[in-house]
């Protein structure tokens, strides 16, 4: 049981190999991933090619004209068109969830450590802008300063970190009360110090499982953004935007809502059983 | 005169399965507790004296399994069905844990805790059993208890809570109480007073089994010792034979690296090596060999069995002669 | 004459209760009251009492952990003040502290190695990268672990291995005075007897003065030459070792030594310790009389009203009780 030197996160990762689902989820998130680049590159149509040969514009999967996944309304072809939408989501995802975990983990762990008045005013200022209308926030960046895939992420990030503050802050205000928190002040170190070598790096396992959690909720957003016609702009594409046109046409092409929504639905499920599986194994049950 | 044990432990042994494989808590493990006498069990942790207890009464965690048997006045208990298990507990063993709060339920007022194993199992009236209550809290020296009825855990000290939880585990009359460190938790005058109650108890003729690491807890009320090492015990004797002659060097070096509060003062208490093993590690031959200060090949080799010599038994293959004095 | 290592003269801490609009609350709870205490070099000091007696209060409050209401403390005779970088530094580096958790005393995200490394470069300033190393290793070593152990993070260590870590940490600067609070409470009782070895031992080889919080009075006992008994947040007793065992003065601290089982059936009484009646009740702050009284079997009148004075009662010998000269005969 004791080899020397084995870190935690080494720990987890063995308890998290031990988790059938949660590797099944990892491996399908990584196919995904992969499928995401290199889909595009096999087909022999572009994102935003109209196909003229087709009868219909609208053309159903076949594997006889290349169209894998078949084509859109405009006749553009899916496949294509999925897995760059797919590349999208996923990009938007990761940074918007990488703004919110950077932003709530630095307000957070200060507000926690430090406590007294400065976490009250602190908290208070996370309660008002939880208490804003969210989506008349967004509307109104949209609206100024026009729609930019820029923009996508720094909106869902900027109002992301709220949830992460009040989790970070809940653990920060247990990890002070631990003795190697008084062992560190007793040191003489600073107090930036403390928070950046102490409590950040026990946050980790937290930070971790909900950022898992919170990237499907990110995509999920975004797929509403775009359903309201406030996401990414022409030609670039998104999965919520696929589903969104694939919705009107559903009765007369199913297979344009089918396609985007079976890959959505299969990124959110995995990220969900790997977040479960993260919250498990970085779960310091050891003792 | 009654020579029929009211616990009788056979080879028992208690298994978990965990994610690394089965782990052995207890191993092969027999005692007797007569009515009326009171038996200390002495380990540290690792030493599965808690285990051992909570298996007899169907208290394992859910990848806990008992072997082997454990009668309860003729009655055996391992293997028996949750319902078989829950009529014996209250009316005839009940326990008492480490820490009150946790045994006392937060949200319901203590008259309640006390009168629900009488009431919930038909045994009294609500009326009769209120006035059980009130006498229960009154023997375990709890004053003013008519009004302490109505109070809520929380309002009690800790020392109270541990009466009431003791109170409530005699209110149906059991003939064995099982005390799992019931005083660690406690601050020493507290301490005082609830073995006080646990002694008068004892004078009304309940068996009890002290589970303990304080070996003055123990020679304050015990009649006769275990010592558990490692899922083992390694030696039992009368309380006054242990604490003079000690015939295992484990529970020898224990007593002589305790401070004492008079006598004669050291200049260094005498150390035991190392730690007590983790249950999930397997040491061939005597477990307590590696920390042994007169361990040998045949120590290390072979695991020594218990060698019963009726009242007193050992399982050392160089035990400390008898006449060894401290 | 030289200044006593650590002096704590009038210590008072409060707490406050109960959360107010946007702070903390007006009702206050006094840990600690009027406080004296002396530690000279090398000497070993232990400071006694139950729950809520203020011991481990007293102990954060001269580590700055928790700010006096009132007192001064004093180190090597300057006047503890946080905002003097220098000479707190300098404070630290002679004071240092071992907690009661063994396992929530070291990061767990750390290595042993590292811990005892953090100490090193925060109080010293840095040195050759090899002379850090080797002095890491050595502190493990003489606590008496394999040097090994530096790359070993907290959970594959037992309680004694991680005390021992701890207390590698607090040694590693060479401190005059180590703050033990509770050291040796949540470990096995065999491996008590290794850590108060070690703690005697580092003791006498460096000369390093002991500071040593405990309720179990055997093991204050034997470790310590000077004994401080606490009785919610005052200073009931002072007293030497000797004296204060073998002809304590205050009731408190007669009924605390006679409610310890002792390891020996023939000691052992088998009587409830019939001098303290109910428990701790804390009376309310501002009310005169001994704290002790609703609890004395030898109260009266004048305990209940009057609160005693720390007064003489033989070589450095102190107790605050109104009756102890009747009591010195018992």
């Amino acid at each position: 049981m004791s080899s020397g030197g084995r870190g935690l996160l080494a720990d987890a990762w063995r308890r998290l190999r031990r988790n059938r689902a949660a590797i099944a989820a990892l491996a399908t998130l990584g196919a995904l991933v992969v499928a995401s680049l290199v889909g595009p590159v096999l087909s022999q149509y572009s994102i935003d090619q109209v196909d003229w040969s087709l009868a219909t514009l609208a053309s159903p999967p076949s594997l006889g004209n290349g169209h894998w996944f078949g084509t859109d309304s405009n006749g553009r072809d899916l496949f294509v068109r999925v897995w760059a939408g797919t590349q999208v989501s996923l990009l938007v995802a990761l940074l918007a969830t990488a703004v919110s975990l950077v932003i709530g983990v630095a307000w957070g762990a200060t507000a926690g450590y430090l406590g007294g008045r400065v976490d009250d005013w602190m908290m208070r200022f996370v309660d008002v802008l939880y208490a804003l209308p969210y989506m008349f926030f967004v509307i109104i960046l949209t609206v100024v300063f026009g729609r930019s895939l820029f923009l996508i992420f720094l909106a869902i990030g900027a109002v992301g970190w709220l949830t992460m503050a009040r989790i970070v802050r809940g653990q920060a205000l247990s990890l002070r009360h631990q003795p190697f928190v008084d062992a560190a002040i007793t040191l003489g170190l600073p107090t930036h110090r403390i928070i950046a070598r102490h409590i950040v790096p026990n946050v980790v396992g937290t930070v971790i499982v909900y950022a898992t959690l919170t990237v499907p909720q990110v995509i999920l957003f975004e797929s509403f953004l775009s359903f309201l016609g406030l996401g990414v702009q022409e030609p670039l594409t998104s999965l919520g935007r696929l589903v969104a046109e694939g919705a009107i046409e559903m009765e007369s092409a199913p297979w344009q809502l089918l396609v985007p929504s079976a890959v959505l639905a299969t990124i959110l499920l995995c990220l969900n059983f790997l977040g479960d599986g993260l919250r498990d194994a970085l779960d310091p049950r050891q003792r | 005169m009654n020579t029929q044990p009211l616990l009788d432990i056979r080879d028992l042994g208690v298994e978990f399965d965990t994610a690394d494989g089965t782990v052995q808590a207890v191993t092969g493990v027999s005692l007797k507790v007569m009515a009326g006498e009171c038996v200390a069990i002495v380990g540290e942790s690792g030493s599965g004296k808690s285990q051992l207890f909570l298996a007899c009464l169907g208290l394992l965690a859910a990848n806990g399994r008992a072997v082997g048997s454990a009668r309860l006045v003729g009655e055996e208990l391992v293997g028996r069905t949750e319902r078989e298990l829950c009529a014996l507990r209250g009316t005839r063993v009940a326990m008492v844990f480490q820490d009150p709060m946790s045994t006392l339920t937060p949200h319901l007022r203590i008259g309640r805790q006390l009168t629900e194993l009488l009431t919930d199992r038909g045994l009294l009236g609500a009326a009769e059993a209120r006035q059980r209550a009130v006498a229960a809290l009154h023997s375990v020296g709890i004053p003013d208890p008519e009004s302490r009825l109505d109070q809520y855990p929380h309002e009690l000290s800790g020392g109270q809570r541990q009466r009431v939880a003791i109170a409530m585990a005699l209110i149906a009359g059991p003939e064995l109480l099982i005390a799992d460190e019931p005083t660690t938790a406690l601050d020493v005058t507290v301490q005082a007073q609830v073995l006080g109650v646990l002694h008068a108890a004892r004078e009304k003729g309940l068996a009890i089994v002290m589970i303990t690491h304080d070996l003055g807890v123990v020679a304050g009320i015990a009649d006769r010792v275990a010592v558990m090492y490692a899922g083992r015990i390694v030696e039992t004797a009368d309380a006054a034979e242990l604490f003079e002659a000690p015939a295992h060097p484990y529970t020898a070096a224990l007593l002589a690296s305790v401070p004492r509060l008079s006598g004669s003062q050291p200049e260094r208490l005498v150390n035991i090596e190392g730690q007590p093993p983790r249950p999930y590690e397997k040491v061939p031959g005597c477990p307590f060999a590696p920390r042994c200060p007169s361990a040998r090949d045949l120590c290390r080799a072979t695991e020594p069995a218990l060698h019963d010599g009726g009242n007193r038994s050992v399982a050392c293959h160089a035990p400390l002669p008898q006449g060894w004095v401290r | 004459m030289i200044a006593p290592l650590l002096e704590v003269r009038g210590l008072g801490v409060q707490y406050g209760l109960g959360g107010g609009w946007l702070g903390p609350g007006t009702r206050r709870l006094q840990a600690l009251q009027d406080v004296d205490l002396v530690v000279p070099e090398g000497r070993s000091v232990g400071i006694v009492g139950e729950s809520g007696c203020g011991k481990s209060t007293l102990a954060r409050a001269i580590l700055g952990l928790a700010k006096p209401s009132a007192g001064d403390i004093r180190w090597r005779g300057w006047t503890v003040d946080s905002a003097d970088r220098a000479r707190m530094r300098d404070m630290r580096r002679g004071l240092q502290v071992v907690f009661q958790d063994p396992f929530g005393s070291l990061d767990p995200r750390m290595t042993a190695g590292d811990s005892v490394r953090e100490a090193l470069d925060a109080l010293e300033d840095t040195g050759v990268e090899a002379e850090c190393r080797r002095r890491v290793e050595a502190a493990l070593v003489e606590v008496g672990l394999d040097a090994g152990f530096a790359s070993r993070y907290p959970h594959e260590l037992s309680g004694g291995q991680c005390q021992r870590v701890a207390i590698a940490r607090a040694t590693v600067v060479r401190p005059r005075l180590l703050i033990c609070d509770e050291a040796v409470s949540a470990l096995d009782v065999s491996v008590q007897a290794q850590i108060v070895n070690l703690l005697h031992d580092l003791s006498r080889r460096h000369g390093m003065a002991l500071l040593f919080i405990s309720h179990n009075l055997a093991v204050v006992r034997h470790l310590c030459e000077d004994v401080v008994v606490l009785y919610l947040g005052r200073v009931v007793e002072r007293a030497t070792r000797d004296a204060l065992f073998t002809s304590p003065r205050h009731p408190y601290t007669r009924a605390l030594l006679a409610a310890v089982p002792e390891p020996d059936p023939r000691l052992a009484s088998r009587v409830v310790a019939a001098t303290v009646t109910e428990e701790v009740t804390r009376t309310p702050p501002g009310a005169g009389g001994c704290a002790f009284a609703p609890r004395c079997a030898h109260a009266i009148d004048r305990c209940h009203g009057e609160r005693p004075p720390l007064e003489v009662a033989g070589a450095e010998h102190l107790v605050a009780c109104h009756r102890w000269r009747e009591s010195a005969s018992a």
